[in-house]
């Protein structure tokens, strides 16, 4: 096994394109109105991604703690703005609040913890590890938490009526919206848990693809799939965890009054 | 035992006094929207006044603890709430909400039988009918023993034959156990029936006795 890297001549990254044109070729066939969005996203994806490639050879030559950790606070406000967006409903300002606070607590213990106690590495910005492990847990961390967020809210709207009558007994919000907060968390971290399922047989997840391109061992490459799987679930589970310990009373005034 | 002073709520209610006397079954009346669910809900602390206060046993409403005053005074929204499960877990559901322990077998039946409802604890309650779903709902509450039942609307989904023998039977037990009845009603005739006190709500608020 070598560790030297080839390099994609650039007329070949060029032919990659190819596929992009296919598929704008097949949907201007369909009459799909996709191709703007098409042409767009893979701009989009190109110019993003030439940039983060120019900032990280800059990064990694002279590794500056202050930057590196400006740049994990970017991608995490970044996260949270797209949560956001991607619940697609108005917000409160009291659940944004909680929002934000989940991924911020969530991803950054579990990011300290993952590198300082399981990968290992030194000095902690090393930003050759810092920067993608933090990539991958707060990008998941976002998925589950937009999909725990979706759910809640959907819950609460449908079951409205439930959890009204529940706290006309004399029950607490807390148990009035207990099974609507167990199935917001449930479907936010089951994906997570799923995706473990079919690792290696179903898919070789992307960064062991990365690797093993890179010339890294398998073996190597493994222990470092199954550390950041590992370290995606707490992250994922912790910030699911404090959105739905704090989230529902978002939903609840001081006299326990159910405001929707 | 509840007393109102000078309350205002939106463009919903407005009213300057008003008495709901212990141990008794008062009778709420009025059109639509004159506020008799908002009524109930002020006194569930469901919703709180903009204005005024509502008192308690002498106690304003604002320092009751909401989830301590809701166990003593208990309300059935006028669509009943029916959840995932069996007649006996749907009954037990109110005791498990009020922070108490779950009822026997035997009691959870007389309560049954209280609301004329003849069906097995172990049935699915979602399939209960609408009328059947009214009276579960009623026994729940009933088992919670309260101080206060608050019941919006609580036989509307009956037939007249049913509505009289189960509220016949339910308000004689509350007397029976001196517990106090605030109940929403379309029917004049119920109102006449089992109103010991009586309140009419009009549109633009203002109560009036």
């Amino acid at each position: 096994m070598t560790n030297i890297v080839r390099d994609i001549e650039f007329w070949r990254l060029c032919a990659g394109y190819v596929f992009i044109l296919l598929l704008i070729a097949f949907v201007k066939w369909r009459g799909l109105k996709r191709e703007k969005r098409i042409i767009i996203s893979t701009a989009r994806m190109t110019i993003q991604l030439v940039l983060v490639g120019y900032i990280l050879t800059y990064i990694f030559e002279e590794p500056n703690p202050y930057l590196i950790s400006l740049i994990v606070l970017f991608m995490l406000t970044f996260a949270i703005f797209n949560t956001f967006k991607q619940v697609a409903k108005t917000l409160t300002k009291k659940l944004k609040k909680i929002i934000a606070l989940s991924m911020v607590a969530g991803s950054l213990i579990t990011l300290v913890y993952f590198n300082i106690v399981v990968i290992h590495f030194q000095p902690w910005y090393e930003p050759q590890y810092l920067i993608p492990i933090a990539g991958m847990i707060i990008g998941n961390s976002m998925t589950g938490i937009a999909l725990g967020v979706k759910n809640l809210l959907d819950g609460i709207h449908r079951e409205r009526h439930l959890i009204e009558g529940a706290l006309m007994l004399g029950a607490t919000p807390e148990v009035a919206t207990k099974s609507v907060v167990n199935s917001a968390f449930d479907s936010a971290i089951l994906p997570t848990i799923n995706n473990m399922v079919g690792m290696g047989i179903v898919f070789l997840p992307g960064m062991m693809t990365g690797q093993i391109l890179a010339g890294i061992s398998p073996l190597i490459a493994i222990e470092y799939q199954i550390a950041i799987l590992l370290g995606i679930t707490g992250s994922v589970a912790l910030t699911i965890m404090i959105f739905t310990h704090y989230g529902y009373k978002t939903f609840f005034n001081e006299r326990d009054q159910f405001e929707i | 035992m509840f007393t109102i002073k000078n309350l205002h709520f939106k463009e919903i209610l407005e009213i300057e006094t008003m008495d709901i006397p212990e141990n008794k079954i008062t009778c709420i009346v009025g059109e639509s929207g004159a506020g008799k669910s908002t009524l109930l809900k002020m006194l569930n602390i469901m919703l709180s006044p903009d204005q005024g206060e509502i008192y308690y046993k002498g106690k304003s409403l604002l320092k009751e603890d909401p989830i301590k005053h809701r166990r003593l005074v208990v309300m059935l929204p006028q669509q009943p709430t029916i959840f995932d499960g069996t007649i006996r877990e749907n009954i037990n559901i109110g005791l498990e909400f009020s922070g108490n322990d779950a009822q026997d077998d035997s009691k959870l039946l007389n309560a049954l039988e209280l609301v004329h409802l003849a069906k097995r604890l172990d049935e699915d309650a979602e399939t209960l009918s609408g009328g059947e779903k009214q009276r579960l709902a009623l026994a729940r509450a009933y088992i919670m023993n309260p101080e206060v039942f608050l019941l919006d609307e609580p036989t509307a989904a009956l037939d007249d034959d049913t509505e009289d023998k189960v509220m016949e039977s339910f308000i004689n037990k509350i007397k029976e156990n001196n517990q106090t009845a605030v109940l929403i009603t379309h029917s004049q005739k119920l109102a006449a029936k089992y109103g010991e006190n009586t309140i009419t709500l009009n549109k633009k608020g203002g109560g009036s006795k």
